[in-house]
């Protein structure tokens, strides 16, 4: 059990890092533009949309980082 | 050679530069301070574990998940995985983060080697052994991870993993000759160019694989295939927007910070 729980938290640590809202507003933007895509919006839109979704998120990230202590 | 290929021969090519040159620091400094048999060895054992991990994993994903899952779950990872080199990069940059410091992390590699007591395992001193196997697998696995993702969404994991074993080759070559840390290698201007090409292909790759969530066929893009380009662009642009505005900010370390995106650029 604590052999599957270590290889989990190393899993996570590799992927998300040490910054886990970058992979929270990737998963977030993915989630509305599924969600704005199933409500009828034109395939091109969406494809746009979610990509800049993606751009806001990260923005959003560093710039809050930015206000942070620097390591 | 298509977008997708090209980009996948650079990207591997680069990102297994980049993390071959950290691990060869490892080895060296194992070598050097505890013998060169041990630290090769580690190295060695790390190397096929990483081919077998690579081969296993690259067929298990490839077999298992349809296309456009496939797309978005691992171009999604892809993504993650890219702008956490892109953001350290931007840190970096922006002189809110110590640049990487081969020579640093040598001494310091050398200090714990010549300070760990001697211990005899399989007739191989056990310290150098599990550190070089330790640093070429963590670094390795940074590799294969990007070979698989990049890889199989490329449609071709036999050129990805090709040209990683390329840039260990070359690392190891380099390495052999100088018998020194490779420090000249500009590894953040590199990891720079890898995050912003993982970003750009994680995001091309994620968002047409929404199409498994709404009719179950892959999404195109708008321009098809040159939207990578732009893609590219925009997350250059961002980027050079985000350093500007962070070395603004209060908080900045107080040198000149290294421009690598000017580089990139």
């Amino acid at each position: 059990m604590r052999m599957i729980r270590g290889l989990g938290r190393f899993l996570f640590d590799f992927v998300v890092g040490d910054e886990w809202r970058i992979a929270v507003g990737v998963v977030a933007a993915l989630l509305i533009g599924w969600v704005w895509l199933a409500a009828g919006a034109p395939v091109a839109a969406g494809v746009v949309v979610t990509a800049l979704l993606m751009g806001s998120g990260f923005t959003v990230t560093m710039l809050r980082e930015g206000r942070g202590r620097r390591k | 050679m298509g977008h997708a290929t090209g980009g996948l021969v650079a990207g591997t090519f680069v990102a297994a530069f980049v993390e071959f040159v950290e691990a060869l620091t490892i080895v060296l400094a194992m070598a050097l301070t505890r013998g060169w048999r041990s630290a090769l060895a580690g190295a060695g054992c790390a190397a096929l574990a990483l081919a077998g991990f690579t081969a296993v994993l690259g067929y298990a994903l490839a077999t298992w998940l349809p296309r456009s899952v496939l797309q978005l779950v691992v171009g999604a990872l892809l993504l993650i995985f890219g702008l956490q080199w892109l953001r350290k990069a931007i840190l970096r940059s922006a002189g809110r983060k110590e640049l990487h410091d081969e020579d640093l992390a040598f001494a310091r590699r050398r200090a714990a080697g010549a300070q760990a007591e001697v211990r005899q395992r399989f007739g191989l001193d056990w310290f150098g052994f599990v550190v070089s196997f330790k640093g070429v697998f963590l670094e390795g696995a940074e590799v294969v991870f990007i070979v698989v993702t990049f890889g199989i969404n490329a449609g071709n994991v036999p050129v990805a993993a090709a040209s990683a074993a390329a840039a260990g080759i070359v690392v190891a070559a380099v390495g052999a000759v100088a018998a020194r840390p490779l420090s000249a290698v500009p590894e953040n201007t590199l990891k720079y160019a890898v995050g912003l090409l993982l970003a750009t292909y994680g995001t091309f790759w994620s968002v047409t694989g929404l199409g498994a969530l709404h009719g179950g066929a892959s999404l195109v893009w708008p321009g098809g295939d040159w939207a990578l380009l732009v893609i590219f662009a925009g997350w250059l642009a961002l980027s050079r927007l985000l350093v500007g505005a962070l070395r603004r900010a209060p908080g900045s370390l107080s040198r000149q910070p290294t421009d690598e995106a000017e580089r990139v650029a």
